[in-house]
């Protein structure tokens, strides 16, 4: 019965599309009338009275207050009496995805059954592809990498899926956000669950498009549909790369399975055929789709914006999944990206470069949301990192935990604003450390586990991307240097976060202050799930040197077999150099904490008084560097103008020309050619005679 | 003697069509017609044709001009009214091309190769008489039922009260 | 007998002709007259090929066609009559309703 699950291996992603098929149902044939019923006598009823009204009755989410419902309803049918659809909604949505997790731990239970060299199992579902020398069949592989991709997509997407129905339970177009979101979940899955570079990139366009929909949810405000729509076009410009990728290692190969491609490897590569630059090419390709994905620098820009979204959609999405997708690929393809030193660098250098940049974007931001936005793109430089300097099992390992503590603040910062009835600047919290005691446990976990406080999941995979940063043959102290002191600066601002939000005078509009509550149970439960795996996620990893048996990097062994350059790289150093390390990676955290104490508990005018000694710099630093600004000036400026030049020319103009043109030439015609109807009997004989003596002169001339 | 006949006689049907179509009282058309039906019917004699020629001037010169005459008088328009006529754009064309269509007929004459059969009188009346009533028996009685519909049409059609 | 070509050649001229007046005339009396030319014209070649030939078939068509020539002018001028009484007018181009 045990081994016998593995070949329902495909129920993982199939339930979740079971639940868009259902909640899309009940969207298209319950839910649709409503709103389109609601919105026509919306209008006829309210006229043009109160314009807060009209928003809400419209179901637009302002970021101002009562927005969610939560206080005194103003507006009618906003969530006063909830249709029965609704229940059913919240029930399938998460209950499809907690399913999809129960399957996914018997089928990693099965799998650990096996012996370590035997864990691997492919279930064809059918042969999709197959075009003379070429199959790319739609099939599944697990083995221990998508194990644990699969185990943190259905566990931390469940648990975000039962915190929506709590955060969401105010929303006009609720069952549409469970479509989307199981959608999501089944492409996430797919992506993760493929057995190879197609089925892989079905779910990598999946994921991007029901990123788009999820950040355009409130498509009534433009700047989440703009958010939405900058998301999609900068995804595509790295899905760009990625495609080429996978033609080039088709090209190169002959085949895009995994299990084929990477067997391939030693073979070619001594025959030749496979050489460095061509390695190179193609690795510099597929991480051009990683850089999209998953926001490094230079395509990260869409990643901050993407927080017009609702709250639980950036936990799930930009946090702990979809943009941990682009580290996954770079994972899977370990075996290519050890044949090409440059790109390693590469790798390394643009994760280090990343992690780094956002972090000094992250101290000035005001916006709850978009701090972590910025850390989040910062702790994915970290993954990357990671992977680059051949340490790939601590690159998944840092996913895993960053997966358990970002969704955690980021659901806990849900819980803020739900709280705060929609206010999201930290200059206008404070003190909601009485008021919200388990948001705020919560949150402090997570805090202190993303500053790799030792002893929670953050410290142990932090640590060991900077041991391996420093000792690994593909690393460079350089880059050691670089992610310590991103560290610290992420200890700062996340305590930052922490004290301005939490701590201190409430700075509070009174209105808001009224009406603060703790969350309901459905999202609080989650949270303290969170925060427990936040804490203990990390004991499976424990290095050697604190005398723990890391089970983590054995159970990924057989999938990063290539990458035990990393391991070969801890042999050559004394313990006492990686202790070393680690304390001081810790003291560098602290010097954090501590300053971020000082600036904001102990001196709190301090930060004022320094952003105004130095007005140009925090300016730059506060508007992200400008970089969007420059992009618009540089790139789509220019994209914009040439694509309004070929609309006027060639669309209007040319296409529509012709197509008009043939319209005209054939009224033009018939205009003609009904004169010949003069009702003259006369010219009707005429034309006979015509037609006679034409014929009769091509008889006689034949 | 047989070709200054031919011409004779010729020239009269050509004059008197030319004179048909130019015309401007139809009457005056009607008698012309009835000249060019003589000619016609001559040029059936001198090719031996004898019944064909009695047929058609009892029918055509007899009857059917007589039926066009009595319905000129019926139609009386009076000189002043009757249609403008001048020879403009697409008639002047028809002429022309009618023009061409005799050009190609002289051409198609010219090419004109058959071997003479038996110079029998294939023309006389004993010899159309047993043709008509042997192998083109159905034909004959073919037509009369046709000319029975003419005759009903043309009461049908111009009665004044049904 | 002489050979029909000249016959023929006089055939052609007189369908010409009447095919002449039926495209150039208004009065529609006149332009059923010069269909009774080109029945005339077509009869000719007829009589002209048939008594070559010795054929008494060439003198049947020519009775068939002169037949078919009687039954039609029967019938065309009760419609002209007909159309006369009810528009006043035999000028074709007068009686040109179904135009563009």
């Amino acid at each position: 019965m045990v081994t016998g699950i593995l070949d329902y291996i495909w129920l993982v992603p199939a339930l979740p599309l079971l639940g868009v098929l259902l909640n899309g149902a009940i969207a298209l044939f319950c839910e649709r009338p409503l709103l389109l019923a609601e919105a026509a006598h919306g209008d006829g009823g309210h006229g043009h009275g109160d314009a807060h009204t009209v928003d809400k009755a419209h179901g637009t989410h302002s970021l101002g207050p009562s927005s969610l419902g939560t206080s005194a309803p103003v507006g009618e049918g906003h969530g006063a009496s909830p249709a029965p659809y609704r229940k059913l909604v919240a029930f399938i949505g998460p209950a499809v995805v907690g399913a999809a997790f129960v399957v996914s731990v018997l089928a990693v239970l099965a799998l650990a059954a096996r012996p370590a060299h035997d864990r691997f199992f492919v279930q064809v579902l059918f042969p999709w592809i197959q075009a003379g020398g070429f199959s790319a069949p739609a099939a599944l592989q697990l083995d221990p990498l998508s194990s644990v991709m699969i185990l943190v997509v259905t566990g931390v997407g469940f648990l975000i899926h039962v915190y929506s129905a709590g955060y969401m339970s105010h929303e006009k177009a609720f069952a549409r956000y469970f479509v989307y979101l199981n959608l999501f979940t089944f492409a996430m899955l797919t992506l993760v669950l493929g057995s190879n570079y197609l089925v892989m990139f079905v779910g990598w366009e999946g994921v991007g498009l029901c990123s788009y929909l999820l950040i355009g949810y409130w498509y009534e405000k433009k700047s989440a549909s703009d958010a939405g729509k900058k998301a999609f076009i900068v995804n595509r410009i790295g899905d760009f790369g990625f495609m080429l990728g996978v033609f080039l290692i088709f090209w190169t190969f002959g085949t895009v399975n995994y299990t084929e491609v990477f067997a391939k490897v030693p073979f070619l590569s001594s025959s030749g055929v496979l050489t460095t630059e061509i390695a190179t090419a193609i690795t510099l390709l597929l991480f051009i789709g990683a850089i999209g994905k998953s926001a490094q620098i230079p395509l990260y820009v869409w990643l901050p914006d993407a927080m017009e979204g609702p709250t639980p959609v950036s936990a799930l999405i930009h946090a702990a999944t979809m943009v941990t997708a682009g580290v996954y690929m770079v994972a899977r393809s370990n075996a290519l990206f050890l044949l090409s030193p440059v790109s390693m660098g590469v790798v390394a250098t643009v994760g280090a470069a990343t992690a780094i940049f956002s972090a000094t974007i992250g101290i000035t931001q005001n916006d709850i949301k978009r701090v972590l936005a910025y850390s989040t793109v910062s702790q994915l430089g970290y993954m990357f990192l990671a992977c680059g300097v051949g340490a790939f099992t601590a690159g998944i390992f840092h996913l895993m935990t960053h997966a358990f503590f970002k969704a955690l603040l980021f659901l806990g910062s849900g819980s803020v604003i739900h709280a705060l009835s929609g206010e999201q600047d930290m200059r206008k919290m404070g003190s909601l450390k009485k008021h919200l005691p388990i948001t705020f446990t919560t949150m402090f976990i997570a805090t202190l586990a993303i500053a790799g406080i030792p002893g929670l999941s953050g410290f142990f995979s932090k640590d060991e991307i900077l041991w391996k940063a420093f000792s690994s043959e593909h690393g460079h102290i350089a880059l050691w240097a670089v992610a310590a002191l991103a560290a610290g600066i992420t200890a700062f601002y996340m305590f930052r976060l922490v004290f301005l939000t939490f701590f201190g005078e409430s700075r509070m509009e009174p209105e808001v202050e009224k009406h603060v509550h703790e969350s309901p149970y459905s999202m609080t439960v989650p949270l303290m799930l969170l925060a427990v795996l936040s804490v203990v996620g990390g004991w499976i990893g424990i290095p050697e040197v604190l005398k723990g048996h890391n089970y983590f990097e054995e159970w990924l062994a057989p999938v990063f077999s290539h990458g035990a350059a990393g391991a070969h790289g801890a042999a050559h150093h004394p313990v006492a150099l990686e202790l070393g390390l680690m304390a001081g990676s810790v003291a560098v955290a602290l010097c954090g904490i501590g300053l971020a104490y000082y600036l904001y508990r102990v001196r709190t005018n301090k930060p004022k008084e320094i952003a105004e000694a130095v007005p140009g710099l925090y300016d730059v630093v506060l508007n992200k560097y400008y970089v969007d600004e420059i992009y618009d000036f540089l790139f789509v400026r220019r994209i914009v103008n040439g694509s309004i030049v070929l609309w006027q020319a060639f669309d209007v103009a040319f296409i529509d020309g012709i197509v008009n043109g043939i319209a005209s030439a054939v009224r033009g015609a018939g205009e003609g050619v009904r004169r010949l109807q003069t009702g003259v009997v006369g010219n009707y004989a005429f034309s006979l005679l015509l037609g006679a003596v034409l014929l009769v002169g091509y008889i006689l001339t034949r | 003697m047989e070709p200054i006949l031919f011409i004779l006689f010729g020239a009269i049907a050509v004059g008197g069509a030319i004179m048909v179509v130019t015309r401007k009282h139809p009457m005056a058309s009607a008698l012309y017609l009835i000249l060019t039906l003589f000619a016609v019917a001559a040029l059936f004699v001198l090719r031996q044709a004898h019944f064909l020629a009695a047929i058609q001037v009892i029918v055509y010169a007899g009857a059917v001009v007589v039926l066009f005459i009595f319905v000129i008088m019926l139609i009386n328009v009076p000189e002043n009214k009757l249609p403008m006529e001048r020879l403009t754009g697409l008639r002047l064309l028809g002429v022309v091309v009618a023009g061409l269509l005799i050009l190609e007929t002289a051409i198609l004459a010219r090419r004109f190769a058959m071997p003479a059969g038996p110079t029998a009188d294939a023309g006389s009346v004993q010899a159309v008489g047993r043709a008509l009533f042997t192998d083109y028996l159905l034909a004959f009685e073919i037509t009369s039922v046709l000319l029975l519909a003419a005759v009903i049409g043309a009461i049908a059609l111009a009665k004044r009260k049904i | 007998m002489m050979e029909p070509t000249a016959y023929l050649l006089l055939s052609g001229i007189l369908f010409g002709i009447g095919v002449a007046g039926v495209v150039a005339r208004k009065n529609a009396l006149i332009i059923l007259m010069s269909v009774e030319i080109m029945l005339n014209a077509v009869n000719v070649a007829f009589i002209a090929v048939g008594s070559h030939l010795g054929d008494p078939t060439g003198s049947i068509f020519a009775f068939m066609v002169m037949t078919v020539a009687a039954a039609e002018a029967a019938v065309g001028l009760a419609i002209l009559i007909a159309i006369f009484r009810l528009k006043e007018t035999i000028d074709i181009t007068e009686l040109s309703v179904l135009k563009w």
